[in-house]
């Protein structure tokens, strides 16, 4: 019998259903992989007991006759979820100790739905970050090795637990949030799919803030099905969040028909940078020959402002961060830092944000309190909120002429070691998001499906861009392009 | 644009993040970095185009104005780090 472990959730909902297995047992079973992969670093707080009682009342619930999408299914948590009474510290030291009285609004509908909760997630500290090695607790691990080397790798980020935990199968699925590429980018390093929904679709109330504009929750899970039917329980208006879209959320999984026949895919001339590997080139044209052979219509196409949207990314994302994060002072959760003789109010915040916000985070905030300050507001942000305006119309233009989705590699680079940036400079870490980063600025859906290897096995991923709202279409060429890849390969168990 | 020890001293500041003098020309050197790849910003032509206020358009929902939350002085409390007497407590503020 396989595993219960390694089912999808599509598979565990069946047997679920079908009374073949039962929550408990399912739990039981995560529960336990999860106690011995602690080398991957993935899972930061466990929660078995709160997960086991989740599990007794779901089988209640399915023995009722009442068994929604996510009943039953054991989920890992990312650490940037408010989670009531579980510490959710989004994976840094000042919010120490944090545990919050509410349930953000994407975990509640995920628990309204039946779903359980094993613990949470690792992440870069306030997902700022593309490999999870700003995180307080320690690095995330990726359960994928170079053939015939045992060098630890990075399984992305800032998602980098939840993609871990995925594709070493501790967890049936897991959240993400995606603020330049954070889901989208360890999907792609682990072999797993991630997408991150238009913008709107999913409340980010109870979701700690990294840059509100940008910032989306979305699923993360083994298969193109299990995201379509994830997202649907994660979705839906929520008066909570102003910039929560009051639309339906189609049935997803009802519309994977993977019949793409007639649809216009656009191959963007501007993704295709100077110095890509050769691997990267190949996995694109053969992605793009996957879906003209499934009966869609190849159009070459231009995104002229794609060069710019790092640069605007990183003038907007630093700068609400640093207006998010103001909140970080001391007083009313987490860490604050201890005084000394005569130290006032303004000793506290400055000792108690040095001592809390790793490195990373505080070179963002004071980037982003630089291009907000006086003098500089028009000449950087307003600037950049300008080219944003520019990136958006570019697909807007795109989308008008007829094209249904967009297709781009995930990443510049299957998984990089561990510690390999360390000596880089902060910029050559921001590449990482290149071919991700324009999505958010522009607000679109985006989703990463694991199409191929590397010469050394590693799993690499592309991307579909979607028109907004349209995550029903785009999740159904996702449907058709992992049909025709046909990607099987799991990481071989060395944790 | 450069940015020099006064200026990332005084951005700090402004951040309330306390950084040490002989970490400043490391902080500063990483900050004309950043800029640096920022700059390119001014190769685009802005002209005309307004900044972008919503990433997707829609109009702010308006709500009844009446009292929807509060009474949870414990819960809004409990994790502070120093609470007393239904305060948060905090380092003299005034002399």
């Amino acid at each position: 019998m396989t595993e219960l472990n390694t089912l999808t959730l599509a598979e565990a909902r069946d047997k679920l259903r079908s009374g073949d297995v039962t929550s408990v047992e399912l739990t039981e079973s995560c529960l336990k992989q999860v106690e011995g992969a602690d080398a991957l670093g993935a899972f930061v707080h466990k929660t078995p007991d709160l997960a086991l009682k989740q599990a007794s009342a779901a089988d209640a619930r399915i023995r009722a006759g009442d068994a929604p999408a996510m009943c039953g299914l054991p989920l890992g948590i990312k650490d940037l979820f408010c989670t009531k009474g579980v510490p959710s510290q989004a994976a840094s030291r000042i919010l120490q100790g944090f545990r919050p009285e509410y349930e953000s609004t994407v975990t509640q509908k995920l628990f309204d739905a039946g779903a359980v909760m094993l613990g949470k997630l690792n992440m870069d500290e306030f997902a700022m970050g593309s490999s999870n090695e700003t995180s307080c607790y320690g690095n995330a691990v990726n359960p994928w090795r170079r053939a015939g080397d045992s060098t630890q790798l990075t399984p992305g980020g800032s998602s980098g637990g939840s993609a871990a935990a995925v594709a070493a199968d501790l967890c049936l699925a897991a959240t993400g949030t995606d603020t330049g590429g954070s889901i989208r980018q360890p999907a792609a390093f682990t072999g797993i799919v991630g997408i991150k929904p238009t913008y709107g679709r999913c409340s980010r109330w109870g979701i700690v803030a990294f840059a509100s504009s940008l910032d989306q929750a979305g699923p993360m899970t083994k298969t193109v099905r299990d995201a379509a039917i994830m997202l649907g329980a994660m979705a839906g208006h929520d008066p909570k969040d102003s910039t929560s879209a009051d639309l339906p959320v189609p049935d997803f999984e009802a519309m994977l028909s993977g019949d793409i026949r007639g649809k216009v895919i656009g191959i963007p001339a501007e993704y295709r940078m100077d110095g890509m590997p050769a691997e990267i080139e190949k996995l694109w044209a053969d992605g793009t020959a996957m879906l003209k052979d499934a009966g869609a219509e190849i159009r070459d196409i231009t995104l002229p402002h794609t060069k710019y949207a790092l640069p605007a990314y990183y003038v907007i994302a630093p700068a609400e961060a640093s207006s998010n994060l103001a909140r970080y002072d001391g007083v009313r959760y987490g860490h604050r830092a201890s005084l000394g003789k005569g130290d006032g109010i303004t000793e506290m915040y400055e000792k108690t944000r040095a001592e809390g916000f790793g490195h990373e985070v505080q070179r963002r905030v004071m980037v982003g309190t630089y291009v907000l300050s006086a003098g500089f507001y028009d000449a950087y942000y307003n600037r950049a909120r300008r080219v944003r305006a520019l990136i958006k119309r570019d697909f807007d233009q795109v989308f008008a002429a007829g094209v249904d989705a967009i297709l781009t590699p995930a990443t510049p680079s299957a998984a990089f070691g561990l510690g390999e940036m360390a000596e880089a400079d902060p910029v050559q870490m921001y590449l990482n998001d290149v071919f991700t980063v324009t999505v958010n600025l522009a607000g679109l859906p985006g989703i990463s499906v694991p199409t191929g290897t590397d010469a050394s096995g590693l799993p690499l991923g592309l991307q579909l861009i979607g028109r907004p709202w349209e995550e029903a279409d785009l999740l159904n060429t996702a449907y058709a392009l992992e049909q025709a890849a046909g990607f099987v390969a799991k990481p071989q168990k060395w944790w | 644009m450069s940015i020099d020890l006064e200026k990332a001293a005084k951005v700090a500041k402004l951040a309330r993040i306390k950084v040490e003098p002989d970490a400043l020309p490391a902080l500063a050197q990483e900050f004309n970095n950043i800029l640096g790849f920022i700059e390119q910003l001014n190769e685009v032509d802005v002209e005309g185009i307004e900044p972008m206020t919503s990433v997707t358009p829609m109009r702010l929902k308006r709500r009844e104005d009446v009292v929807s939350d509060g009474d949870q002085q414990a819960k809004v409390l409990a994790n502070a780090p120093d609470a007393r007497e239904g305060f948060f407590a905090v380092p003299k503020v005034v002399e």
